[in-house]
C-alpha cells in the first residue's frame, strides 16, 4: 500500500513485516525513529516480538548475537560512533556465521563529532565479513530490509542495510509497503540448524588454532562469493513477488553508450542521474553505475559494465585519509590495465549536500582539463587558503618557526 | 559448619552415615558433569571446579534445562577447544566483555520460543566480570533479565599470564603489579566489591560462594535458580598457576580465604543481606596469605612485613564487622 512516511517509519514498517522475535534498541542519530517506530509497533501489540532497551551499542549486536545464536531472527540498528562501540561484536557476528539483520543509518564519524550523512562509518567496518547493501531510494531501503532477512538466513550471514542518514531516514517520501501476507509469502521463517537447546547441547563458539583457522576463513571468502550469486537471484523472487525491481548487485543507468560512467552508491545515484539527465539534453555520452552490494563487492560485474566506458568518475562520500576514496580504491584495482581512467571525487562528507549543480560543474571541468585525484567536490578553497596562511606549522613541537 | 565431615565420594563413610538428602550434587554417582574431564586446566584449577560446580548444580536445579553462556578467558579456553568440548549442556561463547548481554539474547530468544523454562547461566572470570564486562552486567542487572551470572574469582587476569584485575588483593604480585619499589605488588585503597554493586542494582538475588564450601556453593545455586529476574553468584577459585601455590592446597587456601575473613560468604535478596556465612574463630591473615608466592614478599628474609600485613587483616576484619561474620555465641548458620 502507498503511504506517504518518512524513510524511517517505512524501514520500521519492513523490519516489523518480517517477524523478527527479537529487537535490540540503542539511541543514536539519525537511525534513531527506526528503533522508536519498532517499540511502537511492539508495545501495542502489533509486532509480538521481545524489545530489549540495550545499555550499549555493544551491547544491542551482542543480545543479537545471543538471541541468533539461539535460532531466532534477530535485529538492531544503527549508526556511526555507535558502529564503532560495537565493532567487536560487528566481526564475531559474522565469524559465529549468525543471520543478523541490522539497519546502519550512515553518519559521518567524529572528531570533530558530526551527526549529518557520509559513509565513514560503514566503511570502518567494509572487512567485517557482513554482507553490505546500500539503497538508493526509500523504496529501496524499505525492500533491501525484507531481501536481507531472506538473503542472511539463505547464506548464514549477518546483512547491514545502510540507509543515508537524514538524506533518506528523515525525508518524507511515497512509499509502498507490502502486506503481511505478501512478505510472509516471500520470507518464510527462519530455520536454524546451530542453535541452543538441551535436548541436543551443542558447543558454540570455540576457539580455532593454527591447523584450521586459514580454513575458516577460507570459507568466509568463499561465503562472501557464494552471496554474489544469491543477491541477484532473492532480487529477482523480489521481483516476481512484489513487481518492482530493487536490491540486486548493481544498477545501471545509461550505461550501454556512455563514455563516461559516475560510480557511486546511495542516495547521491539520484542526484548523479538528474545531473546525467541535463548532461545527456547537452549532448555529452555520460551514464551512472550504482553499487548497492558493497560487500560482497561484484567486481565481475563492474568489469563488464565498465568495459567501454573510457572515463569512469568514482563518487565516494568517505575518505581513507592519505589515500583516497574506498569505493575508487576497489573500481581502480579491477579496471587496472582494462583501459578506462578512473578518478576519485571525494564529496558529500559530514552531511554536505551533493547538489546537480557542483557535479555538472565537475563533469565540465572534467571534460576540460585534468583535474586532480582525489578531487574534493565543492572544497572551500578560499577558507583553507585563509587558514593555512596563518597556521605557520602543524605542531608545537615544530622548532622550525618561531610563531608559536 | 565447616567442623562438618565433608563427603569426598559416594562410598565415604561420610556419605553413608547422612542422610541422602544432604548428599551434595557432586557426591552423587549420577551427578551431571557438565564440564567433564579431558579439558586442558591447570591441575588443581579452582576454576575448572568452581564451574562444574555451579553448571552441575544449576543442571539439577532446571532437571537439565539450561544454556551457558561463557565469556572469554581461562574458562573458555581450557574447555573448548575445537574440534574438542568439554561441556555437555549448550554452551556459546561469544566476546570478552560481553557475556552478560549475550546471555540477556539467549533468555529473550527462549521467551520468544515459548521455552522461558530453559534457564540461562553467564559466566566469565573476574576480568570478564568486574572490569571489561562490567556495563554490560550493569545492564542485565538493571533490566532484570532473567540470567543468573556467575563470576570465577582467581583475582587476576590468568588466561593473559596474571595482570591485576579490579578484583587483584592488595600487596597481590601480578604480572603488572610486580615485586619492586617502594611499595610491591598491587596498590591498596583500588579495587571493587561487585558482590556489592550487585546488590546496589536490587536484583533478587546476589551471593558470594566459594569451592571449599561445596553445600553452601551448591544450596545458592539452587536458591538463585529459585528466582526470576537477574542473579549474581561470586565464586572464589584459587588459581595455583597465578597465585603461586600448590595444586593439591587449593581448597586449603579456599577454605582460608573465608576463615581468615579476606573472602566473605553472603547472601542478599533485593538489595538486602539476608545471611552471612558464619565463622566462628577468624585465623589470622597471615595464615591465608603465608604459602601464595603472591605474597611471598610480605614475608622477606627480614622477618614479615608486619605494617603491611596488618593493613591487609584490617581488611578482613572490616569484612568481619561489615556482615556480622562472626555469629554471636550459639548462632551458628
Ligand atoms: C576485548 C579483549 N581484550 C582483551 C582480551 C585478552 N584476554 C583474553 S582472556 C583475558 C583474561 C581473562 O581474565 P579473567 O576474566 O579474570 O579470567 P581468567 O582467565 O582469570 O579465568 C584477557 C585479558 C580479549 N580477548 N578481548
Ligand atoms: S591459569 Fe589458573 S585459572 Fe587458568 S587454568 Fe591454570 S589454574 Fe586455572
Ligand atoms: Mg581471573
Amino acid at each position: 500500500m502507498l503511504k506517504q512516511i518518512e524513510g524511517s517509519q517505512g524501514i520500521a514498517a519492513a523490519v516489523a513485516l518480517c517477524r523478527p522475535d527479537v529487537i535490540c534498541a540503542y539511541p543514536i542519530t539519525p537511525q534513531t525513529h527506526i528503533v522508536e517506530d519498532l517499540s511502537v509497533l511492539v508495545k501495542s501489540g502489533k509486532l509480538k516480538a521481545e524489545y530489549i532497551n540495550v545499555e550499549s551499542e555493544f551491547a544491542a549486536l551482542s543480545v543479537a548475537i545471543g538471541a541468533s545464536s539461539t535460532g531466532v531472527r534477530s535485529y538492531t540498528a544503527t549508526s556511526s560512533q555507535g558502529l564503532l562501540f560495537m565493532a567487536e561484536a560487528v566481526y564475531n557476528a559474522s565469524g559465529m556465521e549468525l543471520p543478523i539483520v541490522m539497519t546502519l543509518g550512515n553518519r559521518a564519524i567524529g572528531a570533530p563529532i558530526n551527526i549529518w550523512n557520509d559513509h565513514s562509518d560503514a566503511m570502518a567496518m567494509r572487512n567485517a565479513g557482513w554482507i553490505m547493501l546500500f539503497a538508493e531510494t526509500n523504496q529501496e531501503a524499505v525492500d533491501l530490509h525484507i531481501q536481507a532477512f531472506r538473503i542472511a538466513e539463505l547464506l548464514r550471514c549477518p546483512v547491514m542495510v545502510c540507509v543515508d542518514g537524514f538524506v533518506l531516514t528523515h525525508a518524507s517520501d511515497r512509499i509502498d509497503i507490502p502486506t503481511q501476507e505478501e512478505v510472509d509469502n516471500f520470507l518464510p521463517s527462519f530455520l536454524s540448524d546451530q542453535t541452543l537447546d538441551p535436548t541436543r547441547p551443542l558447543s558454540i563458539g570455540a576457539m580455532v588454532g593454527p591447523e584450521l583457522f586459514t580454513e575458516v576463513r577460507y570459507l568466509a571468502h568463499v561465503k562472501q562469493q557464494t552471496a554474489l550469486s544469491v543477491i541477484p537471484q532473492v532480487a529477482d523472487e523480489f521481483y516476481e513477488a512484489f513487481q518492482r525491481p530493487s536490491g540486486g548487485l548493481m544498477r545501471g543507468y545509461h550505461l550501454q553508450d556512455a563514455e563516461t560512467v559516475v560510480v557511486s552508491m546511495g542516495s547521491m545515484t539520484g542526484t548523479i542521474k538528474e545531473a546525467i539527465d541535463e548532461e545527456r539534453a547537452a549532448g555529452h555520452s555520460i551514464g551512472s553505475l550504482n553499487i548497492v552490494s558493497f560487500r560482497p563487492f561484484p567486481a565481475e560485474a563492474i568489469q563488464k559494465a565498465l568495459k567501454k566506458a573510457r572515463t569512469v568518475i568514482v563518487i565516494d562520500r568517505a575518505i581513507d585519509p592519505g589515500d583516497g576514496g574506498p569505493v575508487f580504491q576497489q573500481v581502480q584495482r579491477i579496471l587496472m590495465g582494462k583501459g578506462p581512467m578512473v578518478c576519485s571525487v571525494i564529496a558529500g562528507l559530514g552531511g554536505r549536500a551533493v547538489t546537480r549543480r557542483s557535479l555538472r560543474q565537475l563533469f565540465e571541468q572534467m571534460r576540460s582539463s585534468a583535474v586532480e585525484s582525489p578531487h574534493f567536490l565543492d572544497l572551500d578553497t578560499k577558507t583553507l587558503s585563509d587558514f593555512l596562511s596563518t597556521q605557520r606549522c602543524c605542531s608545537k613541537s615544530c622548532s622550525s618557526c618561531r610563531a608559536c | 559448619m565447616h567442623k562438618e565431615f565433608y563427603p569426598k565420594g559416594v562410598k565415604t563413610v561420610g556419605n553413608r552415615l547422612r542422610d541422602p538428602t544432604f548428599h551434595t550434587v557432586q557426591a552423587q554417582e549420577n551427578r551431571p558433569n557438565a564440564l567433564t574431564s579431558g579439558h586442558r586446566a591447570c591441575q588443581g584449577c579452582g576454576e575448572a571446579l568452581g564451574a562444574r560446580y555451579v553448571i552441575d548444580a544449576a543442571v539439577r536445579a532446571t532437571e537439565g534445562k539450561v544454556v551457558v553462556v561463557n565469556a572469554t578467558g581461562c574458562l573458555e579456553v581450557f574447555s573448548s577447544q575445537s574440534p574438542e568440548s568439554a561441556w555437555q549442556v549448550p554452551w556459546v561463547h561469544s566476546l570478552f566483555g560481553n557475556a552478560a548481554a549475550v546471555a540477556t539474547g539467549v533468555a529473550a530468544a527462549m521467551r520468544a520460543k515459548g521455552t522461558p523454562d530453559i534457564r540461562v547461566v553467564a559466566q566469565g572470570g573476574d576480568g570478564g566480570t568486574t572490569d571489561i564486562g562490567f556495563g554490560a552486567l550493569s545492564g542485565m542487572f538493571e533490566r532484570a533479565d532473567d540470567v543468573l551470572y556467575v563470576c570465577y574469582d582467581n583475582e587476576a587476569y590468568m588466561n593473559t599470564g596474571v595482570q591485576r584485575s579490579s578484583a587483584t588483593p592488595p600487596a597481590a604480585r601480578t604480572a603488572t603489579t610486580p615485586v619492586a619499589g617502594q611499595a610491591p605488588g598491587n596498590v591498596f585503597g583500588t579495587g571493587k566489591s561487585v558482590p556489592k554493586l550487585a546488590l546496589a542494582h536490587g536484583i533478587a538475588y546476589v551471593a558470594t560462594a566459594s569451592i571449599a564450601f561445596l553445600h553452601d556453593l551448591e544450596a545458592k545455586v539452587f536458591r538463585a535458580m529459585s528466582f526470576h529476574g537477574a542473579r549474581y553468584l561470586h565464586v572464589h577459585v584459587p588459581c595455583p598457576l597465578g597465585w603461586g601455590t600448590q595444586p593439591e592446597d587449593t581448597l586449603v587456601h579456599a577454605r582460608n580465604a573465608v576463615y581468615s575473613g579476606m573472602f566473605p560468604l553472603f547472601e542478599g535478596e533485593y538489595g538486602h543481606v539476608t545471611r552471612a556465612f558464619h565463622i566462628e574463630n577468624p585465623i589470622p591473615v597471615e595464615m591465608y596469605l603465608k604459602g601464595q608466592r603472591r605474597f611471598a614478599h610480605l614475608f622477606g628474609k627480614d622477618g614479615p612485613n608486619a605494617e603491611r600485613i596488618q593493613a591487609l587483616q584490617a581488611i578482613a576484619d572490616a569484612h568481619i564487622a561489615t556482615f556480622g561474620l562472626v555469629a554471636p555465641q550459639g548462632d551458628h548458620a
